[in-house]
């Protein structure tokens, strides 16, 4: 786009470059459509309301969870701690069904346990300038073994998933829109409008940018970095309820197996790892392509192995593509 | 006996180099005899570094011609002009600083014998070479740098500002162990802006001025004043002065927007004191590295001063993070837009960014009035912001103006410009200026330190000049023309030979074919 084109091909790779840098979601919605109609080819008839059901509620918990990469890796960091946090959240609140407070109690707990996971998490971020990953790998294991430990306390309580839970996570409006949309249509909304225009938003995209620039400007990352944190382990709490209640399960090890997913989902989504690019719409179309891609690899009825080595190839195909063509030449 | 073309040890002629719009060499030229120490020298921004970078492979010029012993030849490397025997020790010192020293010395298969027959000569013998590199000061490595060049005898060895920064005793070894190459088979070419090295050293002098060679100069007494006025060339003024400069802005008693009082910082800065005053545009002059960035860090607040005191209207002020300076009002515009701008997001939010940097102002943001505040500030600095949804598609003086309209749209009080017109178009160069006037006449104060010093009587009311982190003079715009400037930032007095005396001088000394009775050292020295 900066020098004359010297063929008719690279106009049209410019071109293509052009739509990809500037509308990422058009490919990723293209690639979406794709994948759902290569599964009807596969086995025709599968694809009606009660599959695109399934698929939105298995997706929503991983949006959320993939979100949390994005808010995160929008400054250049990660998450890592979600997936136990998430557990952590949904057990806690499964151990203290039949406390007093019930439910609500139990959703209490478990977010100001999150919320203290975050703020150390931004804490070692901002403060003391630990590097997420390992910040947030380590903060994982210590909240597995506090569930650990409370697990072994609550032992004798009898717990079990709410039905409230069980009902959120399962639910549906007329056997299509399921009921966790009630939750995160308001949270998508919020992230969305979060990053565009709010002060708070247009700071981690300037932090992942140019941390430099933005201290030169006045911002004071490590404020920015504790809020980040304190609400990507709000979000990884509310993912890890509607996990609980999607599977009827609690456990402190449940999310998990959503963990590099999230992460995946977040990086097709076209956020950038390295900081400063991408957003929520573009992540949760990447959690959508993800699920439906798992389905896929089901339905085809390929041994699990291969599944998991199809799976991983093609995330990194879709990733590196991604990378390459919205790269500035 | 004359010296022709294949006596010479190095010879470079005609090379060029632009990077996008910035001609960096337009014609450069360099010969140097065996057994010559040979000085580069230029102002900022002459040339003389990407001439060097050129010479060892680092960068390649599109076009030029350069001959080692008489072979033309092209670089594609540095460890190809190695082998070809041209080595250049930089201002960074390229060890590694996880290695220990005798690992870093395999990987450049240096010898190990004559490297620390070096590294004795030049005053660090007892070197204990299992150390690792970080644990080492600065000095240390740049010695070591050197003492590693020197071991695999080079037959050029090129030294980029070698003695920056380095402490006197040092200094005087490494000049001791230059000097001794005079009148051996090798040669060095030595840049340094310290002209006393220069005349200790050197034999000759090559000076360039805007990426041309423009003259070639025996280092004998008083050649100082010559290559002052090389450097200088005529002055031209091919910019309308933009503004009246008038100094009467100072009423007697008038508080100073902001005092510095004794500001020091480790060695760079050195007890410096000055006032500026609201409605004056206050110039800082420098050669390269004499204290004005470290200056800069503390007055944006990137930096805490060693010691001294800011008073910002009359009361004092400590600024711990560069936010603390902007709620003072002192605004910072970076030399490096790299520094400065989100390359990845809009002109919009770029200029934004001081906005929302507040937690109070982390809610939403009142686009409507965002969009007004950042559309006059594109329009009062004319942004071309055509591709504005990512700034980094925009030229470098579209950039640069950002950088400035940040600061712009909010109000400005007091602005600190580092090298503001660094490397953009001379259009936008003016506009810079303009607007600088423009913001000292509504009553703002503004620092502006330039390399370029055609813009000091341009722009300023008054200029300081630096020189080893002290202030050395201060100017006011009447006097401050490129030669007081330059003979200040050399430290050089002020009552030497006037331009109309040397001319005739540098006219014989700029001449290319010179009669071989003036070569220094002399053929005969080879042996």
């Amino acid at each position: 786009m900066s020098a004359t084109p010297p063929a008719n091909r690279w106009l049209r790779v410019d071109a293509w470059r052009g739509l990809l840098r500037d509308r990422p979601i058009i490919p990723l919605v293209g690639l979406l459509v794709l994948l759902v109609v290569v599964i009807e080819l596969a086995d025709p008839g599968i694809v009606n309301p009660e599959w695109a059901s399934v698929i939105l509620r298995a997706s929503v918990p991983l949006a959320i969870l993939a979100g949390c990469q994005t808010l995160t890796m929008l400054t250049g960091g990660i998450d890592l701690s979600v997936a136990a946090v998430a557990s952590m959240a949904g057990f806690v609140t499964a151990t203290l069904v039949n406390s007093p407070g019930g439910v609500i109690e139990g959703i209490a707990v478990a977010l100001v346990a999150a919320a203290l996971a975050g703020l150390l998490n931004g804490i070692g971020v901002g403060v003391f300038r630990v590097h997420p990953l390992i910040m947030t790998l380590g903060m994982s294991f210590v909240v597995l073994g506090l569930a650990n430990v409370w697990q072994l306390q609550m032992v004798q309580t009898g717990a079990g998933v709410p039905s409230s839970l069980r009902t959120l996570g399962t639910g549906t409006f007329l056997d299509v829109l399921p009921y966790s949309l009630v939750v995160f249509v308001p949270l998508m909304l919020l992230i969305l409008l979060g990053l565009r225009r709010t002060g708070f938003g247009r700071l981690l995209y300037a932090i992942g940018d140019n941390p430099v620039a933005a201290r030169l400007s006045g911002a004071r990352a490590w404020q920015v970095l504790i809020a980040l944190y304190v609400i990507s382990a709000l979000m990884a709490a509310i993912a890890g309820l509607l996990i609980t209640g999607l599977t009827n399960t609690a456990s402190v090890s449940l999310v998990d197996t959503s963990l590099l997913p999230a992460v995946a989902a977040a990086v097709i989504g076209g956020t950038s790892i390295l900081g400063g690019r991408g957003g929520f719409g573009g992540t949760i179309v990447g959690a959508l392509i993800l699920t439906v891609l798992t389905a896929l690899l089901t339905v085809l009825g390929l041994p699990e192995p291969t599944r998991q080595v199809l799976f991983g190839a093609i995330i990194v195909v879709v990733a590196a593509a991604y990378t390459r063509v919205t790269a500035e030449s | 006996m004359t010296i022709t073309a294949t006596d010479l040890m190095l010879e470079a002629t005609g090379v060029s180099k632009t990077y996008g719009a910035v001609v960096a060499l337009r014609s450069a030229s360099l010969a140097v005899r065996p057994g010559e120490v040979h000085a580069l020298m230029g102002a900022n921004g002459a040339g003389k570094s990407t001439l060097v970078k050129i010479l060892t492979g680092a960068v390649r010029p599109d076009g030029g011609r350069i001959a080692v012993r008489g072979r033309e030849r092209t670089v594609h490397s540095p460890a190809e002009a190695r082998r070809g025997g041209l080595v250049s020790v930089y201002q960074e010192p390229s060890i590694i600083p996880d290695l220990d020293i005798r690992a870093n010395l395999r990987l450049t298969d240096t010898p190990l014998e004559p490297f620390r027959h070096w590294l004795a000569e030049l005053g660090l013998g007892d070197l204990d070479l299992s150390s690792m590199a970080r644990r080492l000061p600065l000095a240390s490595l740049r010695i070591i740098d050197l003492a590693r060049a020197l071991a695999i005898e080079p037959d050029v060895l090129m030294l980029d500002e070698m003695t920056a920064a380095l402490p006197a005793n040092l200094t005087e070894r490494v000049l001791e162990v230059v000097g001794s190459r005079r009148g051996g088979e090798r040669s060095v070419v030595f840049i340094s802006h310290r002209l006393s090295e220069i005349a200790s050293v050197c034999d000759r002098a090559t000076v360039l001025r805007e990426g041309e060679t423009v003259g070639v100069v025996d280092v004998t007494a008083g050649s100082d004043e010559r290559i002052v006025e090389l450097m200088l060339g005529q002055i031209i003024h091919e910019m309308p002065a933009v503004a009246e400069a008038t100094a009467g802005h100072r009423g007697t008693g008038a508080t100073p927007r902001l005092a510095v009082r004794g500001i020091s910082s480790g060695t760079k800065l050195r007890d410096v004191s000055f006032d500026l005053y609201p409605g004056e545009v206050l110039g800082v002059v420098a050669l390269e590295g004499q204290g004005q960035d470290e200056l800069f860090d503390i007055l944006a607040g990137s930096e805490r001063p060693g010691s001294g005191e800011l008073l910002v209207d009359g009361s004092a002020a400590s600024f711990r993070h560069p936010a603390d300076a902007i709620r003072a009002g002192l605004v910072y515009v970076a030399a490096d837009r790299a520094e400065a701008l989100l390359m990845q997001r809009s002109v919009r939010e770029n200029i934004a960014l001081p906005f929302t940097a507040r937690i109070g102002r982390w809610g939403l943001i009142d686009l409507g009035a965002e969009r007004q505040k950042v559309d006059q500030a594109v329009t009062k600095l004319q942004i071309d912001a055509r591709a504005g949804s990512e700034v980094r598609r925009l030229s470098g003086g579209n950039q640069q103006k950002v950088t400035i309209a940040r600061w712009v749209a909010g109000g400005v009080r007091t602005m600190l410009c580092f090298d503001p017109t660094r490397g953009i178009d001379i259009r936008t160069k003016q506009q810079i200026y303009l607007l600088l006037r423009d913001l000292a006449e509504a009553g703002a104060a503004v620092l502006l330190y330039t390399s370029e010093l055609k813009e000091v009587q341009l722009v300023c009311d008054r200029a300081i000049v630096i020189f080893g982190g002290r202030v050395v003079a201060e100017v006011g715009a009447v006097d401050a023309d490129e030669a007081t400037l330059l003979r200040a930032a050399y430290h050089l007095r002020s009552d030497a030979p006037m331009p109309e005396q040397v001319a005739a001088a540098v006219v014989d000394a700029a001449s290319v074919d010179r009669p071989p009775s003036e070569v220094a050292g002399g053929p005969e020295a080879r042996g």
